[in-house]
């Protein structure tokens, strides 16, 4: 896939000023679209990529292991089933989501949150909407053993890789004299899912001085992105996420985070999801009740359940029509058309 | 930022205990007060003694909250202004993260 070599060469950002006076001059909104050219600079400067993927100390990256958590990752022998996979709802085809509402699990049954995405987590602190997990390690083989998922016995599954000779190879390459083990394979498949990034997009080459790159209108949508509407208060950086946990006001009782902190705090509130190649990953939120971006656009501006829990930052948003148009126009520049990943050939 | 240690008994930094056996000398415990601000804890690492305590300070504009898994402790929210306070009473590593915004977090060490 390439992808470490692809993320390393964005280490070099360059902004440029002319960006800053295209986004300024498409507003027409001007008490909100204000900024001057220092407040602007600012603002791009928090949208830059970072140099290079993060591995933990104690996973650090090889080769041998990342190739091993992709044959890992794509092997249905996984499931108690035999017949899922990590990619069955983690499909790269719909950037690593299932397109669908809410995910399947054993025997097709329907999970209760959507799928979210693995794109970008190498940047993560806390994994699942809820952020049960402290690790991509631990995240790993959650979904593997719970039993509504891929219901697949750890011990079990050690014994089966085990028994397939190709595995035991894999294994010994990237985890030499260690054997197959339940921690090796959640190292493996996490260092894997740590390598999948997304590509550069039109706005990350906007970001880098390339004026032509986005719309007037998409550039008119940052400035709202960032003021107007609110998003990067909680969709910061350049992942578009604050790893943070909040209440959307989606009309769902589940209880999200307060399950896992327990008590009546943060009740109803999930991780907020990054926002790189956002349009292939429809339908959307945590519930996946929103079927297109505009819903979405509209579900921020006034569409809101109100309650105790909602987060502060919840407020009324009053878009116009064509701030609504610049926001989505400015959405669609997330998208990095990654390339097709080859698939691993498993042993038998 | 750097951490504000404060001793709980200013001035007794050192108790000693006179024993029958002999003389032992035991430590008394300490306060350690650590800032938030801005979504960041003021230290990334503290290193502190078995019985010390740790005061959590939140001088953000917005409610955190300190959870620490392995101690199985979770503060609840905490109001911009309000302190929590933690005692460390095994040693080891613990981590400690606001359960609402997990970037903030803070290794201590107990020895």
């Amino acid at each position: 896939m390439g992808i470490v070599g692809k993320v390393a060469a964005a280490a070099a950002i360059v902004v440029c000023g002319s960006v800053f006076s295209l986004a300024l001059a498409g507003s027409d909104d001007q008490s909100d679209a204000h900024a001057d050219k220092a407040q602007l600079h600012k603002l791009i400067a928090d949208y830059q990529r970072p140099a290079s993927i993060p591995f933990p100390e104690d996973n650090p990256y090889s080769d041998a292991k990342s190739e091993l958590g992709k044959m890992l990752f794509f092997d249905p022998r996984l499931s108690v089933s035999n017949l899922i996979s990590c990619a069955t709802c983690h499909n790269p085809s719909f950037a690593w989501e299932d397109a669908q509402p809410l995910g399947s699990g054993d025997k097709m049954g329907q999970l209760g949150r959507h799928t979210p995405t693995i794109l970008n987590l190498a940047w993560s602190e806390v994994f699942f909407w809820d952020g049960r997990a402290d690790s991509l390690e631990e995240q790993a083989l959650g979904p593997i053993a719970a039993a509504a998922e891929m219901a697949q016995p750890l011990d079990e599954l050690v014994d089966e890789l085990n028994a397939i000779e190709g595995y035991k190879t894999a294994f010994e390459a990237a985890f030499p004299g260690e054997g197959i083990s339940e921690d090796n394979i959640a190292m493996a498949i996490a260092t894997f899912e740590r390598t999948v990034v997304s590509n550069l997009s039109a706005f990350d080459r906007w970001v880098r001085g390339d004026g032509q790159a986005i719309s007037a209108s998409a550039q008119r949508g940052f400035v709202v992105f960032n003021k107007k509407a609110r998003c990067a208060n909680c969709h910061s950086g350049w992942n578009f996420t604050d790893d943070s946990f909040h209440d959307i006001g989606l009309a769902s009782d589940d209880p999200g985070r307060s399950e896992v902190l327990g008590g009546d705090i943060l009740k109803h509130a999930f991780k907020t999801p990054g926002l790189r190649n956002i349009v292939e990953r429809a339908p959307y939120m945590h519930d996946g009740s929103l079927q297109t971006l505009s819903e979405v656009v509209d579900h921020y501006d006034n569409g809101f359940v109100e309650r105790d829990s909602l987060s502060e930052e919840m407020q009324q948003l009053g878009l116009t029509g064509d701030e609504k148009t610049d926001l989505i126009a400015f959405l669609k520049t997330l998208s990095s058309n990654d390339d097709p990943i080859d698939l691993p050939v498993l042993p038998n | 930022m750097p951490v504000r240690h404060k001793n709980v008994l200013a001035g007794f930094g050192v108790v000693c205990v006179l024993g029958v056996a002999g003389i032992s000398v035991a430590l008394a415990a300490a306060n350690h007060e650590v800032l938030e601000a801005d979504k960041k804890f003021s230290a990334k690492t503290l290193e502190i003694s078995v019985g010390d305590t740790v005061t959590f300070v939140n001088n953000d504009s917005i409610k955190h909250n300190i959870t620490i898994k392995k101690m199985k402790f979770n503060s609840g929210l905490q109001e911009p202004g309000r302190d929590v306070e933690v005692m460390f009473d095994k040693n080891g590593k613990f981590k400690v993260r606001c359960g609402i915004h997990p970037k903030m977090k803070l290794k201590v060490v107990v020895n």
